[in-house]
């Protein structure tokens, strides 16, 4: 990319700008409605990746639990702006709120666990999400404030004055409806994840995240601060989670404890690993792979109807398997992901010092 | 500039170090030595800040430091090679050397240190773009003394620093440890091979499960029958 021309990487861009604020347009016109709505789930799911990419993958603590933000966001979002309390708060102010209650979420976390790393970190997180999702799913007795499994409904959609996403609306010939609407404000949240995220990674609080990731105790005697930079990494990460969180509530106007399983917390995770952990770009494109694919694997069903005449075998149980196949070929051909961490975080730094030397 | 007083390390009930008394004089190089599970490396990780003590007096540079934390010390100019190098296995040389001057932001300084660092230990410079975990344990050993130095330290404690290495490759550390105190930083070093240690130490303390048995000047110890017997095989 840096060899790259100025106006050439300038044309680049503009682009994949188009391209991206077309997107549901074409996607629409080339694969049906139901994609557009894949799109939108898939842009979620960058910003829920790139949130435990942070944790992961920059400060290199195992997070099994990482969904658990996702429900404390979407919680925070649906309690407070559903007719379930009867609350109705703008969603410019339940996002930074859900932001906050997720980070703090992620602190009470990162507190207790900071001495624990690898398979004892990883435990802990699983059995932290399983408690996030635990406590929703019961705390509708003996006061109802989740409605238990049924979950919240009527969540209200996001809106602006009189203007709501939920609704169609017609702008310069074209039609918006709800998954159109979404999808620009998903996109936009997933863009300022990536810059956010790459912010991060060139930061001083990147290098030590990695300083971290690399020999705790070294990177203590070079003088970080590793309580407060891995209490850090937890509340960041946390607060990818808890945006997109809230944002999914709305989007989806329904969710139940149903929605955060401990597969979901490992479905992001394998979006990580499988990008390339650590890589910003790797990332989302793990997110965007792991979220299409599934999706992709339902045409199995038609394509036996039309090649053998009838269904062989039901695709949703190909589906997890060619799924799950795609996934240990990948780990077997590509251990460190699709598109690999460069390690770059300080070169830009040492490079300098070569000239000068 | 460091005083150590009644220093008590415990892990649990277990007392690795019972209640020692050091002194390290500005522009000293000073030897801890003593056998394995003598109790020098939980020393040393207690004046680094990487352990708390339970009990005892720390001063550095005329405040008290104990149970503060590595972080804080590293800022007032008191660094640690961490026992067994500890070295950033999938950084860079360069990059691991550029993690030790985290602490720093004067972009000019940070390069001079580059240049010193490198000027000390050529091997690094050579080897300045291959990740640290491809180095071999001695060069290693140079990378984990030459990124403590990026901090610029006064005071520098070394653990171990000729564990695991060839012979040879033992003779060149202490070299090294000689070159680093001939640039003025005071120094406290942990080692196992008293008698490299203390031809180029100033002055020693001896340990023994956990407390210190003899203090003296470097030349007095290594003539001292007591551990000509015990540490030097005779």
């Amino acid at each position: 990319m840096t060899a790259w021309r100025a106006p050439w990487r300038w044309a680049a861009w503009v682009a994949i700008t188009v391209l991206l604020l077309a997107a549901p347009f074409l996607i629409e016109a080339a694969f049906g409605r139901a994609w557009v709505r894949i799109t939108d789930v898939a842009l979620l799911f960058i910003m829920l990746a790139l949130g435990l990419n942070i944790v992961v993958g920059f400060a290199g603590l195992l997070d099994l639990g990482y969904i658990a933000f996702f429900a404390v966001g979407a919680y925070c979002y649906a309690l407070l702006a559903s007719p379930q309390l009867a609350i109705h708060w703008p969603f410019l102010v339940l996002l930074p709120l859900g932001a906050m209650v997720a980070a703090l979420f992620g602190i009470l976390l990162g507190a207790p666990t900071l001495r624990l790393r690898g398979d004892y970190l990883a435990i802990v997180t699983l059995g932290f999400g399983e408690i996030i999702r635990v406590l929703l799913n019961n705390l509708n007795r003996p006061v109802n404030i989740t409605n238990g499994p049924q979950g919240i409904t009527l969540i209200d959609p996001l809106q602006i004055g009189g203007f709501s996403l939920a609704q169609t609306h017609s702008f310069a010939g074209l039609t918006f409806t709800g998954l159109h609407s979404y999808y620009f404000v998903f996109l936009t949240c997933a863009v300022l994840s990536i810059i956010i995220s790459r912010r991060l990674e060139d930061s001083r609080i990147g290098r030590a995240w990695v300083a971290i990731r690399e020999d705790e105790l070294a990177a203590a005697s070079m003088g970080i601060n590793t309580r407060n930079m891995k209490l850090l990494a937890f509340a960041m990460g946390a607060t990818f989670g808890g945006v997109a969180g809230g944002l999914f509530a709305s989007f989806q106007g329904f969710i139940s404890p149903e929605s955060f399983h401990l597969i979901d917390s490992i479905m992001v995770l394998c979006m990580v690993v499988l990008g390339g952990m650590g890589n910003v770009a790797g990332v989302v494109l793990g997110a965007v792979l792991l979220t299409a694919l599934p999706e992709a694997l339902r045409y199995i069903g038609p394509l036996q109807q039309r090649w053998f005449g009838e269904v062989f075998i039901d695709p949703s149980d190909l589906r997890m398997l060619l799924f799950g196949l795609a996934l240990v070929l990948m780990m077997l051909f590509r251990p460190s992901g699709i598109w690999p961490a460069r390690r770059r975080l300080v070169k830009s730094m040492t490079e300098k010092q070569h000239a000068a030397v | 500039m460091l005083s150590v007083h009644k220093l008590v390390v415990a892990y649990g009930g277990i007392k690795a170090v019972k209640g020692i008394d050091l002194e390290v004089r500005r522009g000293e190089v000073v030897a801890l030595i003593g056998a394995n599970g003598a109790g020098k490396s939980s020393t040393l990780k207690a004046l680094s800040g990487l352990l708390k003590p339970s009990a005892g007096r720390i001063d550095y540079d005329g405040a008290e430091i104990t149970g503060k934390p590595a972080y804080h010390l590293v800022r007032r100019g008191l660094a640690m090679v961490p026992e067994g190098r500890g070295v950033f296995p999938r950084l860079t040389v360069a990059e691991n050397l550029a993690m030790g001057a985290y602490i720093h932001d004067d972009k000019s300084a940070i390069a001079r240190d580059f240049e010193r660092a490198y000027t000390l230990f050529p091997r690094l410079a050579e080897r300045r773009a291959q990740p640290a975990g491809t180095l071999s344990g001695g060069e290693q050993q140079m990378l984990a003394m030459a990124r403590a130095l990026m901090c610029r330290p006064r005071l520098l404690l070394l653990d171990e620093p000729s564990m695991g290495l060839a012979p040879l490759m033992v003779q060149k550390i202490f070299e090294t440890v000689r070159a680093v105190a001939a640039e003025g930083v005071t120094m406290l070093l942990v080692e196992q091979n008293a008698k490299l240690a203390l031809e180029t130490c100033d002055r020693g303390y001896v340990m023994e499960s956990g407390a210190i048995v003899l203090a003296d000047n470097a030349k007095t110890l290594l003539s001292s029958p007591q551990v000509r017997q015990a540490y030097l095989g005779e």
